[in-house]
């Protein structure tokens, strides 16, 4: 086996093997469940106990209310103010509602009136207002004699198509954009999280090697380059064994999640939180949504996604690792001295990250985004988000002979800031000094 | 020759920590490599083990030029020296040995081998990080020796060793160089240098102030100073007629102009019956060799 080998299985299974590896592995998705059913919960849990309501309704707008969210209404039947109020005092109402007459039809604002000596939960209290406004719009449309199906065709749901001039361009519908931003949205959000975790693991690890003494044992069997390579792709592949596990995981849960829920679709509707409108959409609309969806995700190039999303992936991983090896390397036992040696790696991952969620979101094909499409230390987040939006062949062919490039050149930089980092103790290091060490022999 | 330093230089940024040094080691022998902490001893082990490289000179290493796999040929203990702490004893020392171009079946030979020597086969499991200072030291020598190296180097070998790892380790050291194993020894403890040296070189500098066999050089930087011990009190005169260094109640110490004027002394005092209990020739310590050529090389200059 050679040495780099070696290296790479030793870097990898230190790692796999750790406890802390294997919870955080499968904690992760146990967490996003538990995430989702206290969601879950918060959306079905109703304020408090069912209250009465007595409804004396004064204008003969409003018949029969349906009991809901823990309001149930009860009919005055007849009853005076004074006698309900005499029943609420003996606790057979919780409350009582008087709605007034209208009077006149142009009214657009009503006031009805809440007796109770309870305080009313905001929830329960947009429940009845809701239910009020409903009987009161019924009232009028049936007072004004009109016709409740001409008065649904005023409503009309405008969407915009997106068509491309040439016919040589790809048809685009309306969910292009939104699946365009939620497949680059997290492509750049893996690229970072990974960048940012792995670099800094790799760092750490240098420096222990250097706190614990032993890099000038394993100097004199091996070079400096293959061990700082050894440990980058190991703990690369760490990251990829990581990431491939939670997918299939959280992939996992995901089916689980419904049985858990004991939930049917129906009940999914009822829970959402604004009933006004979730009932406006009509089911056959709701399956043609997920269906154009469906059609837009087959439509992506997922081969051309993927394979450069790898490619992106591995060129931003070994920039920012090797940089981060380096600086490791230079630093001494202390990490909160070295933190300073530090900024200047994590500011332009950071950078990247915000060029995507508050450039990126808005215009995909801005000057910016081209440019930081292009530049190695942005690309490989920015390239993956902006791939979704399909950007022209030769930018994205250009953005990964660079990041390949630089890839190479940082990696050789790095070794060579590392070689004679990696031996020095009890100095304290600049940033200018390090800069120095490139240009050192061997 | 197993290691052979010719003309070597290593600089850093403007200063130079190894100036043009040559060194012979002989197969078989132990090679002591002195001078005070920050002389250029360890820039001077770090180009013969690869881990950096000459800006001037050749070393040649067993009859070759310095190579990739030159290492592989050599076990090296460095001063600032270590171990992974969370890797247990076995698999620790299976890595290192592997990386010395063992593979795994003859690595685990080796291994096993030194383990039942040192009557700690149960540490396999071990680990690092749960063994005792000197524990961890007796792992890192195997570490340094497990690949049955020509060419052993030793920086500092014994700080931080308590006297009865120091005579473990030192036993072993001599166990391998009577199996033929030569073996350089860095330290700036001189006193080290004359038990267990055959061959020295000191370093001052970055440069080689004094090179070669320890009893020529022992023999050359002598001074001729002789302790007598006697029962009677010397003769009157004797005062005025040689020069003397020290002078207790019991023993005197006498700088003679040659070593030939020894005997002479010697039948002079018995001549007229002083009774001499020791008379013995006062060889100087490396210290002061090292102190003296210092000063003469300075002063040279």
């Amino acid at each position: 086996m050679s040495k780099l080998s070696l290296i790479v299985k030793r870097e990898y299974l230190t790692r796999v093997r750790k406890k802390s590896f294997i919870i955080g592995t499968l904690l992760a998705p146990l967490g996003l469940l538990v995430y989702f059913l206290v969601i879950f919960g918060l959306t079905k849990y109703s304020s408090g106990d069912e209250i009465k309501v007595a409804v004396l309704d004064e204008g003969g707008m409003v018949q029969q209310l349906p009991d809901e969210r823990g309001v149930r209404f009860i009919p005055a039947g007849g009853k005076t103010f004074e006698q309900l109020q005499t029943a609420a005092e003996e606790g057979t109402y919780d409350g009582i509602l008087r709605i007034p007459a209208l009077g006149s039809f142009q009214k657009k604002e009503h006031t009805v009136f809440y007796y109770s000596d309870k305080k009313l939960a905001p929830e329960k209290r947009s429940v009845i207002e809701d239910r009020i406004t409903d009987k009161i719009r019924d009232f009028k449309i049936d007072s004004l004699k009109l016709d409740p199906k001409m008065l649904d065709m005023l409503n009309t749901d405008v969407a915009l198509d997106p068509e491309k001039l040439t016919e040589s361009g790809e048809d685009e519908s309306r969910y292009t954009a939104g699946v365009g931003l939620a497949i680059g949205g997290i492509m750049a959000f893996i690229m970072f999280f990974m960048v940012m975790m792995y670099g800094q693991m790799v760092m750490r690890s240098v420096m222990e090697e250097k706190t614990n003494r032993i890099v000038e044992v394993m100097m004199s069997s091996v070079r400096p380059f293959d061990l700082m390579l050894g440990k980058i792709i190991g703990a690369g592949a760490v990251g990829l064994t990581q990431v491939v596990a939670w997918i299939v995981l959280s992939g996992a849960v995901t089916l689980l999640m419904p049985m858990l829920m004991d939930i049917d679709p129906a009940a999914m509707q009822q829970s959402m939180p604004d009933p006004g409108t979730a009932a406006a959409i009509d089911p056959e609309e709701v399956e043609n949504t997920g269906l154009r969806i469906m059609a837009e995700l087959s439509k992506q190039n997922w081969p051309l996604i993927t394979s450069a999303f790898i490619i992106f992936f591995l060129g931003g991983y070994f920039i920012y690792a090797s940089m981060f090896a380096a600086i490791g390397s230079a630093m001494g036992d202390d990490y909160g001295e070295g933190q300073a040696l530090v900024l200047p790696i994590t500011i332009p991952i950071i950078l990247a990250f915000y060029i995507v969620a508050f450039v990126g979101i808005r215009n995909p094909d801005s000057g910016l985004m081209v440019f930081a499409s292009m530049f190695p230390l942005f690309s490989p987040i920015v390239m993956p988000f902006r791939m979704a939006f399909s950007p022209p062949w030769w930018q994205v062919g250009l953005s990964l002979v660079l990041v390949l490039a630089a890839a190479f050149f940082f990696v050789w930089l790095a070794g060579r800031i590392y070689r004679v980092g990696i031996l020095l103790y009890g100095k304290k290091v600049t940033l200018k000094e390090i800069s120095k060490w490139m240009f050192y022999n061997g | 020759m197993i290691l052979s330093v010719q003309n070597v230089v290593k600089r850093y940024d403007k200063y130079t920590a190894v100036d043009h040094v040559s060194i012979d080691v002989q197969r078989g022998s132990v090679f002591g490599m002195l001078g005070p902490n920050g002389a250029g001893k360890t820039s001077l082990i770090r180009m013969i083990t690869t881990i950096t490289g000459p800006d001037e000179g050749v070393i040649y290493l067993d009859g070759e030029k310095l190579h990739d796999r030159s290492p592989e040929k050599i076990g090296y203990m460095p001063e600032e020296r270590g171990l992974y702490k969370k890797m247990k004893v076995g698999e620790q020392l299976l890595y290192l040995a592997q990386l010395k171009g063992l593979t795994e079946a003859q690595a685990r030979k080796q291994i096993n081998h030194w383990l039942t020597k040192f009557e700690i086969t149960d540490w396999w499991d071990k680990k690092v990080e749960d063994l005792s200072k000197g524990m961890q030291q007796k792992i890192q020598f195997i570490a340094t020796i497990v690949h049955q190296p020509k060419l052993l180097i030793l920086d500092e070998p014994f700080t931080g060793l308590d006297p009865i790892n120091t005579n473990l380790i030192k036993d072993e050291i001599r166990q391998l160089n009577e199996a033929g194993t030569s073996i350089i020894f860095s330290t700036h403890r001189m006193e080290q240098v004359e038990e267990m040296c055959d061959h020295i070189v000191l370093i001052n500098h970055g440069k080689n102030v004094l090179y070669g066999e320890v009893q020529a050089i022992k023999n050359e930087y002598k001074q001729n100073l002789f302790r007598i011990q006697t029962e009677t009190p010397l003769p009157e005169g004797f005062a005025g007629q040689y020069d003397i260094t020290e002078q207790n109640s019991h023993s005197v110490t006498v700088k003679l102009p040659d070593d030939s004027h020894s005997n002479r002394l010697l039948q002079e005092l018995l001549s007229i019956g002083v009774r001499i209990t020791r008379f013995e020739e006062i060889l100087p310590t490396f210290n002061e060799i090292f102190i003296r050529r210092v000063a003469e090389t300075a002063g040279g200059q």
